[in-house]
């Protein structure tokens, strides 16, 4: 199993979401963030004071998926989330070694 | 135990012979001016405004500009005062500023606790004396909750109650007075319609007062303080704006032409203002914005206050349009300057104030007359109207806050300012992370 984590633009979370299901994906967790990259911040300006504000809001996307299905998310997510300019976000991929439904107490893949 | 017995028997006998005192105030003699229903009507209504000007209104317009961690200090700073100096105003505040005058001075005390204050006819308006007495308590509420603008996020609590008691009875009450209770400015024949110079010239060089001895922020200038919450100032401004009507229509006093010159004008110079104040940074950054707009709202609102019911249309136009401009100007100055009037009260209120008054001596036309309609007179006694309020709102104010920093404190300490009101002073939050 692995755990996807993606850092997007907000705007794009609807859109990503769509093609995730699309794929057969039943469930994900998104959290509002901060933060900056490359890209890092922009300039606001109220009443003439300007702000330099380094924290981009974002929305991080963690989803755990198949060892089979993870090639094809992937890419998914990469195509759905992309706009081409600056600022669009990084996937992280990492292993997971179990997984539980609190529920039943079932465990492995089928879970997901 | 005994002592506190004592102490209460001693409170009752004073409540009572207040009561007995009201009683006897109410009672008529020989034959009374006619009450006006029309007028006493708006007048009512007119209070009812100016209270919605200062709550909601000025709540949330402060409230959205500070940082979420202090927004429940900042509505209950208008919140309290708005509370407090209604009672001030009843138990002192109207007969210091509206009482038989004293030598020019000050008002006499034949009004404390409204003695005599009933439903008789206010000489000369048709509107029982009751109804003068709760508009202009309205007008007192909202000066001295203006000022707290410029110590948003770092005022002890204890400190602001303080300083809005001894604020409201000595500098608002004789200068009320002196304008509009009969007092030396009146008898010069000094104009301010609504209270350009009584309510916003007073509040602004407070404030500026205030933003030099409380000083900075915590990390002014160094981390950012962007508003929290534009569209609950949005709110605010649109708040203000309705209750700017009762505000400057009202202040006519009756349900009569010059509510009605005083009404447009009022809406005019709103919209002049926000156009100028947005195109003026539009032209100087490249954008124009929301809170842009909403700023010159209240500066057009402020300016036109004491030229309300002396200007004509078009003279309206001319204050708005250069309110906008001025005081965007004046909040540039701040940020050169350096000082930290945290939501521009000095530059919207105070320099909108002085602009006001200054173009009232220019053009006004109904009712009086300005410099442009032959009467350089009028200009000279506003030029000294404007300055006496400036200098005796900011040194006024400087002695008190001394004073009260001396006794209370002004300021929360470092860290509960880095914590924020709402949990330091307050023990709650605005806005819970778990829903």
């Amino acid at each position: 199993m692995k755990r996807v984590e993606a850092i997007i633009k907000p705007f794009k979370l609807d859109e990503v979401k769509d093609a995730l299901i699309e794929l057969g994906i039943q469930g994900m967790t998104v959290t509002e963030v901060k933060g900056f990259g490359r890209q890092k911040g922009h300039k606001e300006t109220y009443r003439g004071t300007e702000y330099q504000i380094d924290f981009v809001p974002k929305v991080k996307m963690e989803l755990v998926v198949s060892d089979a299905l993870e090639p094809k998310v992937i890419e998914t997510l990469a195509r759905a989330a992309r706009t081409g300019s600056i600022g669009d976000g990084k996937i992280f991929v990492s292993d997971v070694n179990s997984v539980v439904r609190i529920r039943t107490g079932e465990t492995g893949e089928g879970v997901l | 135990m005994k002592q506190s017995t004592v102490s209460f028997t001693w409170f009752l006998v004073v409540v009572l012979s207040f009561c007995c005192g009201l009683a006897d105030g109410w009672a008529q003699d020989g034959t009374p001016e006619a009450i006006d229903t029309g007028n006493t009507a708006w007048v009512l209504v007119s209070s009812a405004f100016v209270l919605c000007m200062t709550l909601p209104g000025l709540a949330l317009f402060y409230g959205g500009l500070v940082r979420s961690k202090n927004i429940l200090g900042t509505l209950m700073h208008t919140a309290i005062i708005l509370c407090l100096i209604s009672i001030v105003w009843v138990l002192v505040g109207y007969s210091l500023a509206f009482g038989t005058d004293v030598g020019g001075v000050i008002g006499g005390l034949e009004f404390i606790g409204l003695l005599g204050v009933g439903e008789e006819a206010y000489p000369g308006t048709g509107i029982p004396h009751l109804v003068f007495m709760v508009f202009q308590l309205m007008f007192a509420a909202i000066t001295v909750a203006l000022i707290t603008g410029s110590f948003a996020e770092r005022m002890k609590f204890t400190a602001l109650l303080l300083f809005a008691v001894l604020w409201s009875i000595f500098i608002y009450s004789p200068l009320a007075h002196w304008v509009w209770g009969g007092g030396w400015l009146a008898e010069m024949g000094a104009l301010d319609f609504a209270g350009g110079a009584v309510v916003h010239i007073s509040s602004g060089f407070a404030a500026l007062a205030c933003a030099l001895v409380l000083g900075k922020r915590r990390n002014y200038g160094v981390e950012p303080m962007p508003p929290h919450n534009l569209p609950m100032t949005v709110m605010g401004t649109g708040l203000l704006w309705f209750g700017w009507f009762g505000f400057n229509a009202g202040s006519a006093l009756g349900a009569n032409g010059g509510a009605a010159v005083a009404f447009v004008a009022t809406h005019i110079a709103a919209c002049a203002g926000g156009i100028s104040w947005m195109v003026a940074e539009w032209i100087r950054t490249g954008k124009p914005t929301m809170l842009g707009l909403a700023s010159g709202i209240i500066a057009g609102l402020a300016t036109v206050t004491p030229a309300a019911g002396f200007v004509a249309p078009l003279s309206a136009l001319v204050i708005g349009l250069v309110a906008g401009v001025i005081c965007y100007v004046a909040v540039l100055w701040k940020i050169k300057l350096g000082y930290d009037d945290s939501l521009d009260v000095v530059g919207i209120h105070g320099v909108g104030g002085f602009t006001g008054i200054l173009a009232t001596g220019l053009l006004a036309s109904v009712g009086a007359q300005g410099l442009f309609f032959g009467n350089p007179g009028q200009f000279k006694v506003q030029l000294i109207l404007a300055v006496v309020t400036v200098l005796f709102a900011f040194v006024g104010t400087y002695v008190i806050l001394k004073i009260v920093d001396l006794t209370v404190g002004l300021r929360v300490s470092s860290r509960d300012e880095e914590v924020g009101l709402d949990l330091s002073q307050h023990d709650e939050r605005a806005y819970s992370r778990w829903g």
